[in-house]
């Protein structure tokens, strides 16, 4: 894992950069979308290079990636509909680096907040369609917030690191359902897979009329939005970035630290609780086994090729989102292994890990 | 690695032997014919050559494949969960595909959900699970397994030592039982004093408790097992390095147990290339399709070197009887292992029977352990 600094300034600078951060934005973004894109060139040439290695014709698979992807009007669908989940996990790792936290629990927070949505929505059962919805998913959206919350205080009250808390409450999030789905609130007329009650079907969220895309794209859209803005133009957004940079520099402008780092746990984390809540009003209807897909994990990667950036994490779920998406035709095609694809993420996040490293040296040797 | 090249191999070789096999067996006059070119999708729940389900699915596409007119196409690992809905709308929408065989159990529900969909494609799946009702473009079909565990039962009382032979079941649950009670009655149908220790593990997949069980049947003096789940290679390959013999299940796993493979009982969903011809032709077909050997469902394992001329003539012998439809199954008197009577003196089960196979939920006499049921 990269350190959760890679995107701040060096500390030799730091006391005056905030000062800077909005004056300097565009040279800053440009200089990120560059990496970004050099970054993901180098991991196509790996790639392209790894199968060819394996007797495949490089062009002919990136053909197919991109057939699979965004080729027929299915595709797009297909692609959309992988994205989805991602555009919110992917705020989870994204709004605590913000405030110089790793945070990596996304997927113990979707778990949670499918599970929450589950209980919610059972407990809410007779309630008006449209009121229950939005309950069920608010409270998919606390159950994560809180989750991710509670590392962030055992980090600014006990100083226990983030990263390691939140990768291992992702195991107890998981133990935590199969427990209540392999007994306490399990469907037991289903008998061949463990899974819990199922949501009253009112509650479900259908559509986008006219798409095979559910409504979980638009809340994954206007969240991401959102948080942009909040980021970019609130004071909030700001304070985080000063916390981020510098938490002494931070601490002397007498921000309030520790509320800033459990808000900022809090939203992310429910941001992913979000993601497992619609998850189950869009697609489930009901906890099992089916949340616990590496949602959380891809949306690290998202995050981190987006920069920490929430607009960027649009585009960036769509190309991961195409690339799960398509790895299906090339196993089809070409008779790969599954593990192709993950390959290729895998080749991603390694280079844009690695250009992370040269951030600012090319802004610094330029000047 | 090594080792995955040669069970891939492997698998190919099995293909290439099937398709030699049906090639003969075809009738001539599909040759010369122009048939329509149709696709083909196999969607499996895990890797392909796991020696187990999915494997058995493997070897039925690749002689399917060799179908006059057939391409397949096969995508692999897919869950089972809403992702499967969308493997199956992208062969049919990019792949082109008329017909469908989404292998694992639990697909069933989301090939309910599509099909109505597509009514111009077949979707066939391995479970025997369609009922009035469900989409007619959809076909459940499934062997009689308990058919070809009788046979593996026989060669076992004839080869075992001790007379202790150990059953190890993943999901307590109907066809495990019936797959049991087969393995138990061929077994005293050679020997009298033969008992069978059951253990349901009640995972599909579960290697490490599977050994562990082998090992601890072995400490209990049993020198035969069938392991009745997803992949049996691990407990195949467990009793092979205590020095017991074995049999195998869904797939022929005779290369794993070099020494004490005996036979196995395996699928023929092969059969599910009558339903593409169907399909391309425009024939009629059933909607649901159970069989033994005399529907050819199911089949038996080559023998293991280690298994005499006459033990092989015995199970030769009884399989025809199935084919013949002169053996049944469950004939009286019978008695479960709590020493209920079950069948009296004269009665007699058809081996179609399937309402009288689905209530089995008891053990035979001579069986040690439980269903696990309450």
């Amino acid at each position: 894992m990269g350190p959760p600094e890679a995107h701040a300034p060096s500390p030799a600078h730091a006391t005056q950069s905030w000062r800077l951060t909005t004056q300097r934005l565009p040279t800053d973004s440009l200089e990120s979308l560059l990496l970004s894109l050099a970054a993901l060139a180098v991991a196509a040439i790996l790639f392209g290079g790894f199968v060819a290695l394996q007797g495949y014709d490089p062009l002919a698979v990136y053909q197919t990636l991109y057939l699979g992807g965004f080729g027929t009007r299915f595709s797009i669908e297909n692609t959309l509909t992988q994205a989805t989940p991602l555009l919110l996990t992917a705020l989870c790792t994204l709004i605590p680096a913000r405030v110089g936290l790793l945070v990596i629990g996304g997927e113990g927070a979707v778990v949670l907040g499918g599970l929450a949505a589950v209980l919610a929505s059972v407990a809410l059962a007779g309630a008006p369609a449209s009121i229950g919805t939005i309950l069920t998913i608010s409270a998919g959206a606390l159950a994560g917030g809180f989750w991710i919350a509670a590392a962030g205080a055992l980090k600014h009250m006990r100083g226990v690191n983030e990263t390691i808390s939140t990768l291992l409450m992702n195991y107890i999030a998981v133990a935590l359902m199969n427990h209540l789905i392999s007994g306490p609130i399990r469907d037991f007329s289903q008998t061949l897979k463990a899974q819990s009650w199922s949501i009253p079907n009112a509650f479900m969220i259908g559509n986008i009329r006219g798409w095979s895309v559910h409504w979980g794209l638009v809340i994954g859209l206007t969240f991401c939005v959102l948080v942009h803005l909040v980021l970019r133009h609130t004071t909030l957004g700001f304070s985080f970035d000063i916390l981020g940079g510098n938490r002494r520099a931070a601490q002397m402008a007498g921000l309030p630290i520790g509320r800033l780092m459990l808000l900022a746990c809090f939203l992310g984390g429910g941001a992913a609780g979000i993601a497992g809540a619609v998850e189950i009003v869009a697609v489930h209807g009901a906890a099992s086994e089916s949340l616990v897909v590496g949602l959380g994990y891809t949306g690290i990667l998202v995050a981190f090729l987006a920069r920490q950036n929430a607009l960027a994490v649009l585009l960036v779920a769509l190309l991961l989102g195409g690339i799960s998406a398509s790895g299906g035709l090339l196993q089809r095609r070409f008779d790969m292994p599954h593990a192709v694809t993950i390959v290729l993420q895998g080749l991603i996040f390694i280079c844009v890990l690695a250009s992370n490293a040269s951030t600012g040296r090319w802004r610094r040797s330029s000047r | 690695m090594s080792d995955s090249i040669s069970r891939r191999s492997l698998l190919t070789g099995a293909a290439k032997v099937g398709a030699g096999t049906l090639i003969v067996s075809t009738p001539s006059r599909m040759f010369g014919q122009d048939v329509k070119p149709i696709t083909v999708g196999f969607i499996y729940a895990a890797t392909r050559n796991d020696y187990g389900w999915n494997q058995a699915h493997a070897v039925a596409a690749r002689r399917i494949a060799a179908l006059p007119g057939v391409k397949l196409v096969e995508q692999e690992r897919v869950p089972e969960t809403v992702q499967v809905e969308r493997v199956m709308e992208s062969m049919i929408q990019i792949d082109g595909a008329k017909v469908l065989f989404p292998t694992s159990f639990g697909f069933w529900p989301f090939i309910q959900k599509i099909a109505p969909k597509y009514p111009d494609v077949l979707f066939v799946h391995a479970g025997g699970l369609w009922k009035e009702g469900d989409a007619k473009n959809t076909i459940g079909y499934r062997g009689y397994m308990e058919e070809p565990h009788y046979l593996c039962g026989i060669a076992a009382g004839m080869m075992s030592k001790t007379g202790k032979l150990g059953f190890i079941g993943s999901k307590p649950l109907y066809f495990i039982f019936n797959n049991c009670n087969g393995f138990v009655m061929g077994a005293r149908s050679a020997r009298q004093d033969a008992t069978c220790q059951v253990v349901i593990t009640g995972d599909w997949d579960n290697p490490v408790k599977e050994a562990e069980t082998v090992n601890a049947l072995v400490d209990q003096g049993v020198d035969i097992i069938v392991a009745n789940v997803d992949s049996p290679k691990v407990a195949v390959e467990t009793a092979e390095r205590r020095g017991i013999m074995s049999c195998g299940y869904h797939t022929d796993l005779s290369a794993l147990a070099p020494n004490g493979f005996l036979t196995g009982a395996e699928w023929n969903w092969a059969k599910g290339g009558d339903f593409v011809k169907a399909w391309q032709t425009g024939a009629p077909y059933p909607n649901l399709y159970r069989g033994g050997f005399r529907q050819e469902m199911v089949a038996l394992s080559p023998f293991g070197k280690a298994v005499p001329q006459k033990v092989q003539q015995a199970v030769l012998a009884a399989r025809q009887g199935f084919l013949d439809d002169t053996l049944k199954l469950y004939k009286g008197p019978l008695k479960d292992n709590k020493g209920n009577q079950v069948l009296a003196a004269g009665q007699e089960i058809s081996n179609t029977d399937n309402a009288f196979k689905l209530n089995v939920k008891w053990l035979v006499e001579g069986a040690i352990g439980s269903t696990g049921l309450q």
